[in-house]
């Protein structure tokens, strides 16, 4: 097993040089409930997610993976210890700042899609544009142009019911992509998909989502989409066990 | 982003339509019975409306509504007539007399009668002959509507159609012969009792002997006064209750909401409409957001502020009340279009309508808060769990 060279033992006032690194989690904690019910989902997690790197998160279910990505996306807060993103740090941040910097830095894609039903492909890959404050028109126009980058330009006016799962996980990733965020997390992304077309997917993500200034989170059970990692983290009972850079070395 | 919250609402038709439908239901309900319970309230003070000429009203200062007349001294007239600011003052009988037709039926009518010299008091509008043929011998003036119905003719054969009673027409009114010369157009009253409109002094010579038959006495203000400070001093000069039109009006109205079940009534189906038109949308609308929650979820996730999703309920909730509140008061209009001429008391008034639109922002207001809360309160991971 390969383990990076991670400050994990250093305390929290140790500067480390963040040049070239996209996410800087140390000893990040979060417990759900109090007292007796209380759930450690993250006991002191420490990683670090270099610029244009996809890095898996992989671990047995309840190891805390969700809990990561989730603090690491700004969608949850962290109980104690360090996390930011490009620098930045959403605990010091306002409610209003923390959304529009998610906003404008961070693309997610689901396990279940999350695509809006009643709207068309076009009109979901513009949601993040819009949210940015893009007009419709403008938006939908810059939506088309990624969809043919996904290769399902063609279907933009369906909605997604009518597209296979393979498919609607490629406007997902559109709609993660759109916006040209510097931070993608992924969550289980081809869970919900064939081995064959869990490949496609993950390729596409691969080429299309990871870039110089890039880098994707992956959280997911699947093994057959590691070879695709440039690090996996494996995580149990809340914490990175070790992080390798070989699939064969898990 | 509103669009979005647009097409979220509209894409789900099924859902869309319930809720569209919630907001109708309770318009509807208190558009329709509003306009009814309107329209009855309207039909208490109809004799008062259609007496055009007279600025303020007088009479025993114990008459509660229009109804309720307890006869003065004629002489009161002349004491009224002395009052400083009067320009003139007639007398006005109104009281009920049995008709009998000619073919034997006998139908109860509101008897009125009109200063036999002016003949202010007289209906608001003539559909055949005029006011002034009052001045021929047992002349009288019968309501259209009552012509048409109550005191039309019918034959022995069920199968016929009523024969409306006609100008040349004879009635008995307490066993004096009287002559129609004219068939007069007004609001139906509250009793929808035919009218007949004939002289003072042949109105109490048609009704039973009173030692007293003065209904009341309509006035006229002297032009430039004001008709409140002309009330004020005959009511202080003669001990009689003097109204403005207005006024009269609203003693009327007071005594049918104080003593009558009619509010109740109407503010039961009113505020049954009210609730069930808020429960329906309200638990619509609301199990229409938890079913987007998790889109909602996605929404904040991905960068939409508290704030923009709480405008996008509201919009929501807007649009389905702008929509249920054009189609309620369409629907009511409709009903009361419908029914127009027929004796369904019905007055959709513009302020009924801003009532009825009130009732819808708080119906959507309601159940948008229902909705906002569950936004607020939802974590945007919410997304990552499965």
């Amino acid at each position: 097993m390969t383990t990076t060279a991670l400050p994990t033992s250093a305390p929290l006032d140790v500067p480390i040089n963040r040049e070239g690194i996209a996410v800087v989690c140390r000893g990040v904690t979060k417990t759900y409930g109090t007292g007796q019910a209380a759930v450690r989902a993250l006991r002191g997690v420490d990683l670090l997610i270099h610029s244009g790197e996809l890095m898996m998160l992989v671990g047995p279910s309840g190891c805390g993976k969700t809990s990561l990505i989730s603090v690491i996306a700004g969608v949850l807060d962290r109980d104690d210890g360090e996390c930011t993103v490009f620098g930045e740090d959403f605990a010091k941040m306002k409610p209003h700042q923390r959304t529009a910097f998610r906003g404008r830095t961070i693309g997610f894609v689901f396990q279940a899609f999350n695509l809006i039903p009643t709207l068309t492909i076009a009109e979901n890959v513009a949601v993040p544009l819009l949210i940015n404050g893009w007009s419709m028109h403008k938006a939908v126009q810059e939506a088309r142009g990624i969809l043919d980058q996904v290769g399902i330009g063609d279907r933009y006016r369906d909605i997604p019911a009518r597209l296979s799962g393979g498919q609607q996980q490629r406007v997902a990733i559109a709609r993660a992509l759109v916006h040209k965020p510097r931070l993608i997390v992924c969550d289980e992304p081809t869970s919900a998909l064939d081995h064959e077309t869990g490949e496609r997917v993950m390729d596409l993500l691969k080429t299309a989502a990871v870039g110089k200034d890039r880098s994707l989170v992956v959280v997911t059970h699947d093994n057959r989409i590691f070879q695709f990692a440039d690090r996996i983290a494996k995580m149990d009972d809340g914490r990175v066990m070790g992080i390798v850079s070989d699939v064969k070395e898990l | 982003m509103f669009r979005v919250a647009l097409k979220m609402l509209v894409g789900d038709s099924a859902r869309f339509f319930g809720i569209v439908m919630g907001v109708t239901l309770a318009c509807f309900v208190i558009a329709q019975q509003g306009s009814i319970f309107i329209g009855i309230m309207g039909r208490t003070t109809a004799l008062i409306n259609d007496t055009t000429y007279p600025d303020i009203w007088v009479m025993d200062p114990k008459v509660q509504y229009i109804d309720d007349t307890k006869p003065l001294q004629d002489t009161q007239l002349y004491r009224v007539r002395g009052v400083e600011g009067v320009a003139w003052a007639g007398r006005l009988y109104k009281g009920m007399i049995r008709a009998r037709m000619e073919n034997g039926t006998f139908q109860n009518c509101n008897l009125i009668g009109i200063e036999d010299s002016t003949l202010v008091g007289g209906p608001p509008a003539m559909v055949e002959g005029t006011v002034g043929e009052l001045r021929r011998a047992d002349a009288v003036i019968v309501d259209e509507a009552g012509a048409t119905t109550r005191l039309a003719r019918r034959t022995g054969n069920p199968e016929d159609a009523p024969i409306p009673l006609a100008v040349g027409d004879t009635l008995e009114l307490n066993d004096r012969r009287a002559v129609v010369v004219g068939i007069s157009k007004g609001t139906r009253t509250f009793q929808s009792q035919p009218m007949i409109y004939t002289t003072y002094s042949r109105a109490v010579s048609f009704a039973p002997k009173e030692r007293k038959s003065l209904s009341f006495v309509l006035v006229g203000v002297k032009p430039g006064l004001d008709a409140q400070e002309v009330c004020k001093r005959i009511a202080e000069q003669t001990g009689l209750a003097a109204y403005t039109r207005a006024q009269f009006r609203w003693v009327t109205v007071e005594y049918y909401l104080k003593y009558t079940g009619i509010p109740i009534n109407f503010g039961l189906a009113v505020g049954l409409g009210f609730l069930i038109g808020t429960v329906i949308t309200g638990f619509m609308f609301y199990s229409f957001t938890l079913d987007n929650l998790r889109f909602l979820g996605t929404l904040k996730a991905m960068g939409t502020g508290d704030v923009k999703l709480l405008w996008m309920i509201l919009m929501q909730a807007l649009v389905v009340g702008l929509l249920g509140f054009g189609i309620g008061v369409g629907l009511a209009s409709l009903v009361g279009w419908l029914n127009r001429g027929s004796a369904l008391a019905f007055l959709l008034p513009w302020q009924l309508v801003v009532v009825a639109g009130a009732a819808v922002v708080v119906i959507c207001m309601l159940s948008a808060m229902l909705s906002m809360r569950r936004v607020i309160l939802l974590e945007p991971a919410v997304v990552f769990k499965g």
